[in-house]
């Protein structure tokens, strides 16, 4: 029932506004095409602006990450999470959640691989994987975009936003599952 | 802050990647990702021009000032340095809208489309303002109503009951939401690093 919604409205959304807001539009008299031209313009200035910003921050996340400093790093906070009642397989999805989109959903995947998507694993790290955005990526893009070099304290509330995301999700996971 | 953290990620990788004798994964990383990021970049031109064309429509036609009018009295208090009827405005409600429902590629344009409004209004263009920082606590912290990627991939392993996540990650967005709102406004109130101007 609530996943035939779900996907309903995931497969439905972008029709729909692709559909209303031109026929709206067209009966609110605006010359439709010759607004989506003058709009999407601006697509390529922007896109290409984030150019630097991008190579600089994808760089350095793509050399941590290969650098096996990843294990390292899961060594140290490994004590500290498992008091808090979550397996260890799940600290790197939680160390990589503010650096790389597509590499959390590769690990929350290989994880659902492994131990199955109904164990308490995979049900952890879908949540996690669900909760909060790429907070470097989504700073990188939004300031890169505007030419904003610096980002004051936002980094700081990002990956806050991130910690407690984390924790509550292992919170509710804890009550709810396990 | 961003200059330790990148120098850090780099240096701590490099450094590692040596101790364990395998140096030349950080030459093909590097480049690689480069590489990656201009793809990433020209992937976006499309999905941009996309959605910033339709959003130009909607904002013709009224749309886009309609839905900020209805949203008024939460963003002012959010953002109390955007007038109430600046485009930036109409972008931010966009972003947030599009990121709830998991539309990924829509949030992007939208989210970039703010923060040049807002970059308009700040007096420091290569410093973040304080509205911009609100816009991404809100935006990096996000609630997701529905979290379609993961439930799409659940659904590939089998899982007995895929959608079971979509409430426990409500929760877990909406404390970290909270927390992030509440941070950022802690910073920009009582902070020596909020300015008062």
């Amino acid at each position: 029932m609530l996943l035939s919604f779900l996907t309903l409205v995931s497969k439905w959304a972008i029709p729909f506004l692709l559909l209303v807001i031109p026929i709206y539009s067209y009966v609110k008299k605006v010359p439709v095409y010759e607004s989506f031209v003058e709009g999407a313009e601006e697509g390529f200035t922007t896109a290409v602006k984030i150019i630097p910003f991008l190579v600089g921050m994808m760089v350095a996340i793509s050399v941590f990450r290969a650098s096996g400093a990843m294990e390292y790093l899961t060594r140290v906070l490994d004590p500290l999470v498992s008091r808090l009642g979550a397996p260890s397989e799940i600290l790197p999805l939680a160390i990589m959640r503010p650096l790389s989109g597509s590499g959390v959903l590769g690990m929350a995947t290989e994880l659902m691989r492994i131990y199955g998507p109904d164990s308490f694993i995979g049900r952890l790290a879908s949540v996690m994987q669900g909760t909060t955005d790429t907070t470097f990526f989504v700073l990188t893009v939004y300031f890169g975009s505007v030419g904003v070099k610096k980002y004051r304290y936002s980094v700081i509330t990002g990956l806050t936003a991130d910690i407690t995301g984390f924790f509550a999700a292992i919170y509710i996971c804890n009550i709810l599952f396990y | 802050m961003l200059n330790i953290i990148w120098l850090l990620l780099l240096a701590s990788g490099i450094i590692i990647a040596a101790l364990n004798g395998n140096i030349e994964v950080v030459t093909e990383a590097a480049l690689g990702a480069a590489k990656g990021a201009v793809e990433v970049c020209f992937d976006l031109v499309g999905i941009m021009a996309l959605w910033l064309g339709i959003m130009k429509i909607a904002e013709h036609a009224g749309v886009v000032g309609g839905i900020a009018k209805l949203m008024e009295p939460i963003m002012v208090r959010l953002f109390p340095s955007v007038p109430s009827d600046h485009p930036a405005m109409g972008a931010i409600i966009l972003n947030i809208s599009a990121n709830m429902l998991g539309l990924g590629n829509a949030a992007t344009p939208f989210g970039m489309k703010a923060m040049q409004e807002l970059q308009r209004l700040n007096h420091k263009p290569d410093e973040a303002s304080e509205a911009m920082c609100t816009f991404l606590a809100l935006n990096t912290s996000c609630i997701t109503l529905i979290p379609a990627t993961i439930i799409g991939v659940r659904l590939s392993f089998d899982s007995s009951n895929p959608t079971e996540i979509v409430g426990p990650c409500i929760f877990a967005t909406g404390v970290a939401m909270i927390i992030a709102v509440s941070l950022d406004y802690w910073f920009r109130k009582r902070s020596p690093w909020g300015r008062h101007r």
